[in-house]
């Protein structure tokens, strides 16, 4: 296998589970219908993994019998998908048009000052938060609505969108 | 429960569960009642307000009291009233409790349902009279809405299939199945004038004549769940209060248009509704309600779920087909549509409609097309077999909207088409929060238009809407207020355009930015007349010559908001004020003299800005200030000042 030497224990397992996960949807190779699985492994493999890097879209395009390109391709159209790593906590910050005209570009720029980076850039240095804006999840009778790893908060105002971030720095 | 075989056991089915919804399909007022139901909203806005914790605590109170035989908590969906969550909806007494916390499980429980007495303080109260109203239908909010797409949402659990069962659901299926041939399914649709209610409004009933008279071995029938408008939630409701909906109308049309297949393209971002849908599905096999020879007709007939990944352009039907096979979601031209042999999914012939579109189909099969024709705002003109006579209007039937932004009832409504605008926003709607003054209304998100105040008593509907600069879109209705800015919202929109233009075409890859770097440079104050001129012109270029509805509806928050609001463009590139106060590089914030030197907003400011000692008035460097406005927020007698 191309990328799976020198990995760690961990990495192996990871690439294993995904693996099983692939081998258990019976793609075969000259049936040009293989490729709409794409999508599927893709969310597998973030799953996984947490993010797509290169090598991992390699494995992916290697066992689907797809080109490096047009996985690639597919990665870097789609918002969901994302090529660098996250932090510990996935920070969220909902700018659908409910959230935006409750002033939720102001809880964004509150929670990217406090914390030092820009949304849908790198982690935080100590790899604990990680920021991305995010399109509308439905909640607009909570709006401003604010994500950490899942869990939905509403109404937020800056001040309270620091207290949440506070409550998870104290947690580590 | 057994397979369902023949429409007999459908009927015996039916029969059967329709008990389990008699407590709650009452009118009465029923308080001392010792059967009861209590409602919670399962869907996802609740959810994020610990309604799951609000389940458990009162189940745990109903078990210490021990009445658990008698008294049940059932997850439903969504009830609408989502500004209003978490709702308990007690039943048969039909008390109807808002903003109810895990906290108050235990009152309800000793006060109304062993008491026998109404918790007062949990009770609505209506914004105009300051009036405590128990019953939900006396609420503005219910009174004006027929709810038809949302039937059941509110009122089954949406992951037991026999509580749908109950609902009647499946009998417009078994009518297709039983009663009709297949043209007959399509011309049945076709009289109700339903239209697309996914944004375009093109007949459904003429999409499936379509894709019905394409003659092809491999057919395909795609629920459009990906709702990417942000600020319209009502796909991810319906899916996620009464998924079997769905699928009972994907297994209609998959008969009418000869399809064998179903796919529901949906969006990642909406994990509760994918997994409600799942649920669904699995349970309609179990059943035999889908997979081979259902109730034991030769019509087979099964649906897979596709996941989507991010990408607003992914809601055109071209790039949605796709995305679903597994490439970029870029739209191609039409023809060939998806109905033509090699239009559609790997080739084949495939019909897409959205999914409340999908969700009314199958009351217009058991209630019938008539029925459906009367109601809203048009009068269907009809020959002695009861089919049209003229073209479809495309006013017929009921929409949803979603509400959002300053408004007081945010949160899902249905309404008959041809109600106004005045109608939705003020009954309804409940007027708009914070005591502010009407603005606008923005409707069909990032692609369509504004409305104002001179067109609020235009009845809604498809036609209406175009004529006045907008269009229905998926039924978003943000509500905006004095305090927003018209061209900080274009610059809103186009940044979201930009971001989900798929690059394929020029007009639509470049135009976009280029429009959201002069709606930068005049909400920054950098603009002039001319800035405007280049605006409106680009605008009108994009729209007559980008390759699919994402780019040709780009300008139009745009070219709207210069119909409407040319004086708050002025203000901006002349005046280089911004008039509702948003835009940051255009005001700074002064203390005024009503300051009473509290400190908390020196206490409050982020950076430092803020100056002053105890019980003086205080004063912010505008250097150091970051216009957060956290000191606004904070101060007690608003004497912090935009200017």
């Amino acid at each position: 296998m191309c990328c799976c030497t020198n990995l760690s224990e961990g990495a192996k397992a990871k690439f294993a589970e995904l693996d099983a996960f692939i081998d258990g949807l019976g793609i075969v190779a000259d049936d040009e219908r293989r490729r709409g699985r794409l999508i599927q492994v893709l969310h597998k493999a973030q799953a996984i993994f947490g993010y797509l890097p290169r090598e991992v879209q390699k494995h992916v395009a290697d066992k689907l019998i797809l080109t490096e390109a047009q996985v690639s391709g597919v990665v870097s159209f789609y918002n969901y998908f994302t090529t660098e790593p996250k932090g510990k906590y996935r920070v969220d910050v909902c700018l659908g048009t409910a959230c935006y005209v409750k002033g939720s570009e102001r809880v964004l720029q509150e929670i990217e000052r406090v914390l030092g980076v820009k949304a849908d850039t790198v982690p935080t240095a100590d790899g604990l938060f990680s920021i991305s804006a995010l399109r509308c999840v439905g909640a607009c009778g909570l709006a401003p609505v604010m994500v950490v790893n899942g869990k939905v908060y509403g109404k937020v105002t800056p001040a309270k969108a620091v207290e949440i971030i506070n409550e998870y720095k104290a947690k580590g | 429960m057994n397979k369902i075989t023949n429409r007999n056991e459908l009927l015996a089915a039916f029969e059967a569960c329709k008990g389990k919804l008699a407590l709650r399909c009452t009118n009465e007022h029923d308080i001392n009642s010792t059967k009861k139901e209590l409602l919670c909203c399962g869907g996802t806005g609740c959810h994020a307000s610990n309604s799951p914790d609000l389940m458990q605590n009162l189940r745990d109170a109903i078990e210490k009291a021990g009445l658990s035989a008698d008294v049940k908590v059932v997850q439903t969906g969504c009830f609408g009233f989502c500004a209003q969550g978490p709702i308990v909806k007690v039943m048969p007494d039909n008390v109807f409790y808002v903003q109810v916390t895990p906290e108050d499980a235990q009152e309800i429980v000793e006060k109304h349902i062993v008491g026998h007495q109404l918790v007062e303080r949990l009770l609505y109260v209506e914004p105009m009279l300051k009036e405590r109203i128990q019953d939900y239908a006396k609420m503005p909010f219910y009174a004006k809405q027929q709810r038809i797409a949302l039937r059941n949402c509110g009122m089954i659990n949406p992951e037991d299939i026999t509580e749908y069962i109950a609902a009647e659901g499946y009998q417009g299926l078994a009518k297709a199945l039983f009663d009709m041939d297949r043209a007959g399914v399509v011309q049945e649709v076709l009289n109700s004038g339903i239209c697309g209610r996914g944004g375009a409004g093109f007949p459904t009933g003429m999409k499936w004549k379509i894709a019905a008279s394409t003659q092809a071995d491999e057919k395909y029938i795609v629920c459009n769940a990906d709702e990417g408008d942000p600020g319209a939630f009502m796909d991810r409701s319906i899916m996620e209060g009464d998924p079997n909906s769905i699928i009972e109308a994907m297994a209609i049309g998959g008969y009418a248009i000869g399809a064998q297949h179903g796919l529901v393209y949906i969006r990642a971002e909406y994990p509760l509704a994918v997994h409600r849908l799942q649920t669904a599905i699995n349970q309609a096999r179990e059943m035999g309600l889908l997979g081979q020879n259902i109730m034991g007709t030769d019509f087979c007939f099964d649906i897979d779920i596709k996941l989507g990944a991010g990408a607003f352009v992914c809601g055109e039907e071209t790039a949605l087909i796709h995305s679903m096979e597994g490439m970029r979601g870029e739209p191609t031209t039409k023809p060939p549509f998806p109905a033509n042999v090699g239009g559609g999914y790997w080739g084949c012939s495939t019909n897409v409609n959205n999914v409340e579109t999908y969700a009314s189909i199958p009351v217009i099969m058991t209630k019938g097309a008539k029925w459906y024709a009367k109601i809203g705002n048009w009068q269907p003109q009809l020959d002695e077999n009861g089919n049209f006579v003229k073209t479809i209007s495309g006013n017929a039937g009921t929409k949803v909207f979603a509400l959002a932004g300053q408004i007081n009832n945010v949160g899902l409504v249905e309404v008959p088409m041809g109600t106004t605008l005045r109608e939705i926003i003020y009954d309804v709607g409940g007027g708009i929060s914070g005591g502010r003054e009407f603005k606008a209304v923005q409707t069909g998100g990032p692609s369509g238009g504004c409305i104002t105040k001179e067109n609020l008593d235009t009845p809604i509907d498809y036609g209406n809407l175009g004529k006045i600069g907008s269009m229905m879109g998926s039924g978003g209705m943000i509500v905006l207020s004095d305090k927003d800015c018209m061209p900080a919202m274009a610059k809103f929109y186009l940044g979201f355009t930009k971001d989900e233009s798929c690059g394929k075409c020029t007009p639509c890859r470049i135009g976009t930015r280029r429009m959201l770097e002069m709606l930068e440079k005049i909400c920054d104050g950098n603009g002039t007349e001319e800035t405007l001129v280049e605006l409106e012109k680009l605008a009108n270029t994009i729209r007559d010559t980008a390759l699919c509805g994402l780019g040709q509806t780009a300008p139009n928050p745009i070219l709207s908001t210069l119909r409407y609001f040319k004086d708050e463009y002025i203000a901006h590139v002349v005046n280089k004020k911004c008039p509702a106060g948003t835009c940051q590089k255009l005001y700074t914030l002064r203390i005024t003299d009503g300051c009473i030197g509290c400190t908390k907003c020196k206490r409050n400011c982020p950076v430092g800005a803020i100056t002053g000692e105890l019980k003086q008035q205080h004063t912010i460097d505008p250097n150091k200030c970051i216009k957060c406005g956290a000191c606004i927020d904070g101060c007690p007698k608003k004497a912090i000042v935009k200017e």
